[in-house]
């Protein structure tokens, strides 16, 4: 009887009271000639069946990764008088690009639990397995990774850059910087209460070289022979309109 | 302006790269240098990946050379004959260059060894030729001072003599073909085109006058930066063809400009800025070397140097 009690009140609870529903200002990205960045908004709402619970604020986690690889991360020493790198440790994945943007300071939106468990802060998305056994403070290595990465503007923590409005509706901008990989960009959008996810979301906005920029990469991997004379007979011919345009001038 | 580079996959300004271009093509067509050994540190410092920089830089090396001999080739400053005994050298040195390059990556260290090359090298030559042309320099300027005749050495004792008329030489081929087979070897570790240790070889190796050096010079880097142009292309796919493009059009300009400098100039005055040069970068590198780095901690992916 008990059981079958408390198997109704789990029926009776939504999976979720909570709902995102989401929309883009752009669901890709083409990277022209003449690419210097690119804003990409994210908008959404919260869908409710019943009224907002009261514990605790309505906050909105938005991530935005690009592809992971690999990273090799080399570490300088001083041997006999000269700089020269020594340890090395392959950190096994890293995204190439990655924003947080949160509604409130990042640690009162989300607790530590739930950042482990749906991997969302910085240190959590990269996987990095272990360094050699002969490699002292082999974490040193992934904070570099992310300390140049982050002074690149390729890793972003952006507090409070989302805002909501009445509980419902949220809005956020992260911005794409001009040296970007191609592939597809994973958004994720998280609505928490008092540090626990209610709800998340996953879309992905497409990167790709478009134009003259995809016709050179393709020809660059798929005709390497052909791209090397045609950058030689450019280069030649160049190097002999120059030379002509100088005789013209000085006659 | 800036200017998405599809290789690189880095964004950069197109100005900034057409004046690079163009300073560096002046040089070149100055001094004889492709330019390689100022431009790739150039590269790295706005950005660019070190692979695709080492190769792009041939393709902007091969134009600003063609545009540099054109304009010695209307002078007649070029020793074709020398430049072609030089290049067979050249070309079989930079094939075991390669072998030798890619066996010392696995033995790991390649990076420091490329960086120790280019201190030591530059570091030897910048200061022999500094020497040299200043002590150049003080003898013309003190008038009846008898010059310095030609040693009639070991060059001239070889067999296998040739005419090399523009040079106004009659040595043997020994002599030449191993100078380029060295300079080949050295260029493909180092990854460069190798006339900054060209042009002192010529110079003070082979006894050939200053003005042909240059056109001579020029003449055989063509066609070993066009080969690694190739090898870069079809292998390590790095040849980013709009970087070259931007580099290239301020490279032929410059060396246009700079081949019409060179001409108005005293040969040791040209020696002793060239070597001033080398002693620069040279410096630069050293002090890289012995001076704690800002970042300890670099990225890279698996393979590139």
């Amino acid at each position: 009887m008990l059981r079958l009690l408390s198997l109704l009140v789990l029926l009776a609870l939504p999976a979720h009271s909570e709902e995102i529903v989401i929309g883009l200002s752009r669901d890709e990205v083409a990277i022209t000639a003449n690419f210097d960045g690119s804003d990409v908004m994210i908008f959404g709402a919260v869908k409710r069946e019943a009224p907002a619970p009261d514990n605790g604020d309505l906050e909105v986690i938005i991530t935005l990764a690009g592809p992971s690889e690999s990273v090799l991360v080399r570490r300088k020493e001083r041997r006999l008088g000269i700089w020269v790198n020594t340890d090395a440790v392959e950190v096994d994945a890293a995204p190439s690009f990655y924003a947080v943007a949160t509604s409130a300071p990042f640690r009162e939106t989300l607790s530590e639990v739930e950042d482990l468990r749906y991997g969302i802060s910085i240190p959590r998305v990269i996987r990095s397995v272990g360094a050699p056994a002969d490699v002292a403070n082999s974490e040193t290595f992934t904070e570099a990774l992310i300390r140049i990465r982050a002074a690149a503007g390729l890793y972003q923590i952006l507090d409070n850059g989302i805002d909501i409005e009445e509980e419902t509706l949220f809005r956020g901008q992260i911005a794409l910087p001009a040296a970007l990989t191609e592939g597809d960009y994973v958004a994720r959008i998280f609505i928490t209460r008092n540090g626990m996810v209610v709800d998340e979301y996953e879309t992905s906005i497409a990167v790709y070289k478009a134009g003259l920029e995809r016709w050179l990469y393709e020809m660059s991997r798929n005709q390497p022979f052909w791209y090397g004379i045609m950058s030689l007979a450019i280069a030649i011919s160049a190097g002999w309109l120059a030379s002509a345009a100088f005789r013209m001038f000085q006659r | 302006m800036q200017i998405y580079l599809p290789i690189a996959e880095v964004s950069v300004n197109a100005f900034l790269l057409l004046g690079l271009g163009g300073i560096v093509g002046i040089l070149s067509g100055m001094f004889g240098v492709g330019g390689g050994f100022l431009m790739t540190p150039l590269l790295f410092f706005i950005g660019i990946p070190p692979a695709v920089a080492v190769a792009t830089e041939a393709v902007q090396i091969v134009a600003s050379s063609f545009s540099g001999v054109l304009a010695h080739l209307r002078r007649k400053s070029v020793d074709l004959r020398m430049g072609t005994v030089l290049l067979i050298g050249g070309l079989i040195g930079a094939a075991l260059g390669v072998v030798l390059f890619n066996y010392l990556k696995s033995l790991g260290q390649v990076d420091l060894l490329v960086k120790l090359c280019y201190v030591v090298f530059l570091g030897i030559i910048g200061g022999l030729m500094f020497i040299e042309s200043w002590r150049a320099i003080r003898r013309s300027k003190t008038p009846g001072a008898p010059p310095v005749r030609r040693k009639h050495g070991l060059v001239h004792a070889l067999p296998l003599k040739m005419k090399f008329r523009v040079s106004g030489l009659y040595i043997s081929v020994i002599p030449p073909v191993i100078v380029g087979l060295c300079v080949g070897v050295l260029a493909a570790i180092m990854g460069v085109g190798g006339g900054f240790i060209m042009v002192p070889a010529m110079i003070y190796l082979l006894g050939m006058p200053t003005k042909v050096v240059i056109g001579t010079s020029l003449f055989q880097i063509i066609f070993v930066t066009a080969f690694t142009t190739m090898l870069h292309a079809t292998t390590n796919f790095t040849v980013d063809i709009v970087l070259a493009v931007l580099l290239l059009v301020g490279g032929v300009i410059g060396a246009q400009i700079g081949t019409r400098i060179g001409v108005k100039m005293k040969a040791e005055q040209l020696r002793i800025l060239l070597a001033i040069m080398v002693l620069v970068v040279c410096g630069k590198l050293a002090l890289d070397l012995l001076l704690v780095p800002t970042e300890l901690y670099s990225l890279g992916t698996e393979g590139g140097h």
